[in-house]
C-alpha cells in the first residue's frame, strides 16, 4: 500500500515511460537529501550552494566540471556494465565548484596547521592539552575535507539495483548437498577407522584440557579457611598489638593477624561499644571482652572493604553496595544487598590485656559460593 | 601509478572482477548506517593506540617504589602495572594522550555498538535473513564490554582493585562452577600475582582477536546480503538503493574515520579520564567512596545495589549468594532474550519472509515498546549504579534513593512501555488514514497518478 503510494509521489513524467534515452534517469527534484553527516559543519554552506544551483537551472556546466547530468553518458555506463542492470535514481549535481573547491581547501589548511601545531608541541615538549587539540585540528581538518570533497565535489550518483535473494532455489542446493554425499561416499569407513578418529579428537581434547591444570591451583586450598587461629594476638597496620582498653566505645580500628599484616582475606575491624547494648547470640556472649568486637572486613556480598561504621546506630557499611550490618546483634545484615552477617571473631583478653584470637573467624569470610558452608 | 600497481596485481591474482564489483556495490545513504561504521572505526583506533601503550605497560603485581616525575606519589608502593601506567602518563612524550584516547575509544566503541544496535532492533533489521548478523553483533557486544572491563582492570590503582575484587565476587557465585572459573581466570583468591598477566594477555590477545574475528564475519555478512533500505520510493524486497563505493561512499567513510578521530583526540587531549593517579596504588584495606564502574557496566552495579539481600542456602550449606542473581542470572537472561529476540518476532509474527526493507518504530507498536521499556529499565539501574553519587549530590540518604529506586525500577519501564506502545498505535492509525484518502484522491483525481504498483512493492501490514 505504502510503496504504491509513494511510488506515485516520485516525480517521474506524468504516466508514461521516460523516453529511451534517458529512461534510466529519475531526478527527486524536491527530496532535498541531508548529506550522510550531521557532524558537517558545512551542511548549511553546502545547502545554500546546492540551492543557488538549481535555482539556475540554465546555467551551462563549466567545461572542466566534473560533468554534470545524464544522457548518453548514463547509458553508456549501463551498457558498461553489462552484469549490473542499475538505474541511476538521482545525480546530486556537482554544485558551484569554486565555493566547494574553496570550502575543501580551508579545510586542507586547518588540518594542515594542526598538524604543523602538533608537530611544534611535540618536538617542543608541549603539554598533552595542547597535543590532543592539535591532533583533533588535524584531524578534523582532513575528515571535513574528505567529506566537502565527497559532497560538494562529487557526482553522487543513487542508484537503484536489484538484489540478489538469500534464499536459493531448491536445486541449488540440493546439487551441493548431493555433492558432499558423492564425495563422503568415496571416502572408506571401517568401524575400526571411526574408532582411530574418535580416539585421536579424545586424546587431543584430553591433552588441550590438561594444560590447564598449569593455570594454577584448584580452588579448594585458600578458599575454605578461617584465617585466624587461636592464640594469635591482633596487630594494628603499624604491627602494634592490641589492649583491650585502647578503643573507646564508638571507636573501630583495623586489626590483622600477628604475622599477616596487610592480608586481604584476614582485614578484621576491631570496634568497641557498651557492653550492655550487646544482643549477640547466646553462644557468642564470651567473644566481645569489654565491649571490644571483632568482625571480618571483607564484605560477604561482594567482597569490598567494609570501610564504614556509623557510631550512633552501630551498623557497619560497605561503600560499594551499602549493605549494613548490625554490630550488636553479632554483624548481621540490617539493610542492603547483602544476606550473609560479617564472620565474628571470637576474643578474649590474655593476663596483659592484649587481645587475642579465640579461634578462627565464625564462617569462611568473603563473598559466597556454591557448596559455601 | 596505481594504474602500474593494481596491473600487476591483477596479472597475478585476477582480482578485477571481484575488485569490480566491489567498487560498484551499493551502500543506502542513511545517517544511522553510519553508527556500526563508528564502532568500527573506534575499533581501529583501539588496536592502533592499544599497541603504542603496550609497549610501555608493564602487566605485573610485584611491588615497587615509585620514583618517577609524579611528586605525589613519590616513595609510595605500588604494583608494578600502576607504576608504568603512571610511566605512560607523565614520563613519555604523548603518552597520556595516547592513554586518554584508548580509554575514550573503548566508552565511544561501545556506546556506538549500543545505539547502532538500537538503530537495528527499533528498524527491524534483525528480520531474516539477518538474524544471523543479530547474533553476531550480540557477541561482539558482550566481548565489547569484557575487554572494557579487562582493561580498566589492569592498571592497578585503587578503583580498578575494588572493581576486580567486585569481578571476582561475581565470577564465584556462578554455581557449581564458579570458584573453578575465577581461579582458571584470575589465578587464586583476588588480590594475587597470577592475575595482572593472566587479563593483561586476555585484554591484548584473546578478546581482541576475537572481536577481530567476528567483525570479519559481521561485514562479510553485511557485503554478502548488502545493506537494508528504509522504506521510500523503488525500495522494495527486490532493490538496493544508494551510491556506490567509489568514489563517494569512501571518501565519506574516510572523512567519517578523520572526524571520530578527531573527537576522540579532543576528548583524549581536553578531557581527563581514569586518572589513576589521584585513585593512588591498590590497597585492599583501602576503599574508594563513591566507587562507580565504566558506565557500560553501571547497570549490572544498579542491579546490585537494589536486589535485596536474599539468597538460596540449605541444610548449612550456601548455594546461591545474593550476587548471582543481580550479577549473573539478570544480564544472561536479558541477553538470551536479545539474542533470541529475532527469532521470537519471527515465531510472533507469523512472517518468515526475507526482508529487506525496515520496519518504521511506529509500524510496530510491541517491538518498539519493549525496546523503549528495556531501554528506561537499564537507565534506572544505571542510576541505582550511582546512587551513591546522587545522594552526595543532593544530599539524600543512600537509603531513601534506594527505597524509590526499588519502585522506580518496575513502574518506570512498564509506563514507559505503555506509553510507547500507546504512541506507536496512534501514529500508525494516522498513517493509514492518511494513506487511505490519498489512495481516493489519486484514483477520483485526475491525471497521472492511476499507474500500477511496483508488483515486488513490500506490501506494509500491521503488526500481528
Amino acid at each position: 500500500m505504502k510503496e504504491r503510494d509513494q511510488g506515485d509521489r516520485v516525480s517521474e513524467p506524468c504516466g508514461t515511460e521516460a523516453p529511451a534515452t534517458s529512461a534510466d534517469v529519475f531526478r527527486e527534484g524536491k527530496r532535498s537529501r541531508l548529506p550522510g553527516s550531521l557532524l558537517a559543519v558545512g551542511v548549511l554552506l553546502w545547502e545554500w550552494a546546492a540551492k543557488t544551483e538549481r535555482s539556475q537551472p540554465h546555467r551551462s556546466p563549466s567545461p572542466e566540471s566534473a560533468n554534470p547530468l545524464p544522457g548518453g553518458e548514463e547509458c553508456g555506463e549501463t551498457a558498461n556494465r553489462g552484469a549490473l542492470p542499475s538505474r541511476v535514481l538521482e545525480v546530486e549535481p556537482v554544485s558551484h565548484e569554486q565555493i566547494g573547491t574553496f570550502l575543501v581547501v580551508c579545510a586542507f589548511l586547518v588540518a594542515l596547521g594542526g598538524g604543523i601545531g602538533f608537530l611544534i608541541t611535540y618536538w617542543t615538549g608541549g603539554s598533552n592539552l595542547l597535543l590532543g587539540a592539535m591532533l583533533a585540528l588535524f584531524s578534523a581538518g582532513m575528515g571535513m575535507a574528505l567529506i566537502l570533497w565527497s559532497h560538494l565535489l562529487t557526482l553522487n550518483k543513487q542508484v537503484v539495483e536489484p538484489r540478489e535473494q538469500m534464499q536459493p532455489p531448491p536445486q541449488e542446493r540440493e546439487s551441493v548437498v548431493e555433492d558432499f554425499q558423492a564425495g563422503a561416499g568415496q571416502i572408506h569407513r571401517r568401524g575400526i577407522l571411526k574408532w582411530m578418529i574418535a580416539g585421536g579428537v579424545g586424546t587431543i581434547a584430553a591433552v588441550v584440557m590438561s594444560m590447564f591444570r598449569s593455570l594454577g591451583q584448584s580452588p579448594d586450598s585458600t578458599i575454605y579457611s578461617r584465617v585466624w587461629k587461636r592464640g594469635q594476638r591482633l596487630m594494628t597496620s603499624e604491627g602494634k598489638p592490641v589492649s583491650i582498653h585502647m578503643l573507646v566505645p564508638g571507636s573501630t580500628v583495623i586489626v590483622f593477624p600477628e604475622g599477616s599484616i596487610g592480608s586481604e582475606k584476614a582485614q578484621t575491624v576491631l570496634l568497641r561499644v557498651d557492653e550492655g547494648l550487646l544482643q549477640l547470640p547466646s553462644d557468642r556472649t564470651d567473644w566481645a571482652p569489654n565491649g571490644n568486637l571483632a568482625f571480618s572486613r571483607v564484605c560477604t556480598h561482594a567482597g569490598c572493604a567494609v570501610g564504614m561504621y556509623e557510631t550512633t546506630t552501630h551498623q557497619l557499611m560497605c561503600p560499594c553496595h551499602q549493605s549494613t550490618f548490625d554490630v550488636l546483634r553479632g554483624a548481621e545484615p540490617s539493610g542492603g544487598p547483602a544476606a550473609r552477617a560479617l564472620p565474628q571473631l571470637p576474643l578474649y583478653a590474655d593476663s596483659d590485656g592484649v587481645l587475642r584470637a579465640g579461634g578462627g573467624f565464625s564462617d569462611i569470610p568473603g563473598p559466597g559460593y556454591w557448596g559455601m558452608p | 601509478m596505481i594504474g602500474f600497481l593494481a596491473r600487476t596485481l591483477d596479472n597475478r591474482l585476477r582480482a578485477s572482477k571481484f575488485l569490480r564489483s566491489a567498487i560498484n556495490h551499493v551502500f543506502p545513504d542513511h545517517w544511522s548506517f553510519m553508527l556500526g561504521e563508528i564502532a568500527l572505526y573506534c575499533f581501529v583506533i583501539l588496536v592502533a593506540t592499544g599497541i603504542f601503550l603496550a609497549m610501555f605497560y608493564d602487566g605485573s603485581s610485584a611491588k615497587v617504589i615509585y620514583h618517577g616525575s609524579y611528586g605525589p606519589l613519590r616513595g609510595v608502593e605500588m604494583d608494578k602495572a600502576l607504576e608504568s601506567v603512571i610511566h605512560i602518563c607523565f614520563d613519555v612524550p604523548a603518552g597520556l594522550l595516547i592513554r586518554q584516547i584508548h580509554h575514550w575509544a573503548a566508552n565511544v566503541f561501545i556506546g556506538a555498538i549500543l545505539v547502532h544496535q538500537a538503530r537495528i532492533f527499533f528498524t527491524a533489521a534483525f528480520r531474516k535473513p539477518r538474524e544471523l548478523n543479530w547474533v553476531v553483533g550480540m557477541t561482539l557486544l558482550i566481548l565489547a564490554i569484557v575487554n572494557g572491563y579487562l582493561g580498566y582492570s589492569i592498571c592497578g590503582d585503587l578503583l580498578s582493585g575494588a572493581g576486580m575484587r567486585i569481578g571476582y565476587s561475581i565470577m564465584l557465585s556462578i554455581p557449581v562452577i564458579g570458584p573453578w572459573i575465577t581461579f582458571l581466570f584470575m589465578g587464586g583468591t583476588v588480590p594475587v600475582d597470577a592475575t595482572l598477566p593472566r587479563m593483561y594477555a586476555l585484554h591484548i590477545f584473546l578478546v581482541p582477536a576475537l572481536i577481530t574475528l567476528l567483525i570479519v564475519i559481521h561485514l562479510g555478512i553485511v557485503w554478502r546480503q548488502m545493506h537494508t533500505n528504509y522504506p521510500g520510493p523503488h525500495r522494495t524486497n527486490k532493490t538496493i538503493v544508494g551510491s556506490r563505493l567509489w568514489p563517494s561512499y569512501t571518501l565519506k567513510s574516510l572523512g567519517l574515520f578523520l572526524l571520530i578521530f578527531a573527537v576522540l583526540a579532543a576528548l583524549g587531549g581536553l578531557v581527563q579520564i581514569d586518572p589513576v593517579w589521584v585513585y593512588g596504588p591498590y590497597n585492599p584495606v583501602a576503599i574508594l567512596p563513591g566507587a562507580q564502574p565504566d558506565w557500560y557496566l553501571g547497570w549490572i552495579e544498579g542491579a546490585m545495589r537494589l536486589f535485596p539481600g536474599v539468597h538460596i542456602a540449605s541444610s548449612g550449606k550456601l548455594w546461591f549468594p545474593e550476587v548471582f542473581f543481580p550479577a549473573v542470572l539478570f544480564p544472561m537472561g536479558l541477553f538470551i532474550l536479545l539474542y533470541l529476540y529475532p527469532f521470537l518476532d519471527e515465531l510472533f509474527t507469523f512472517d518468515a519472509r526475507e526482508h529487506h526493507v525496515l520496519r518504521l518504530p511506529w509500524e510496530q507498536p510491541f517491538n518498539t515498546a519493549f525496546g523503549c521499556g528495556l531501554i528506561a529499565l537499564l537507565v534506572v539501574l544505571e542510576f541505582a549504579g550511582g546512587d551513591d553519587v546522587v545522594a552526595l549530590a543532593g544530599n539524600y540518604s543512600v537509603v531513601e534513593i534506594r527505597d524509590i529506586l526499588r519502585i522506580l525500577v518496575f513502574v518506570v519501564p512498564v509506563i514507559t512501555w505503555a506509553v510507547a506502545y500507546v504512541l506507536c498505535r496512534r501514529a500508525r492509525r494516522r498513517h493509514l488514514e492518511r494513506q487511505k484518502i490519498e489512495i481516493v484522491e489519486s484514483i477520483a483525481g485526475p491525471g497521472c497518478s492511476a499507474r500500477p504498483a511496483d508488483s515486488s512493492a513490500e506490501v506494509m501490514e500491521p503488526q500481528a
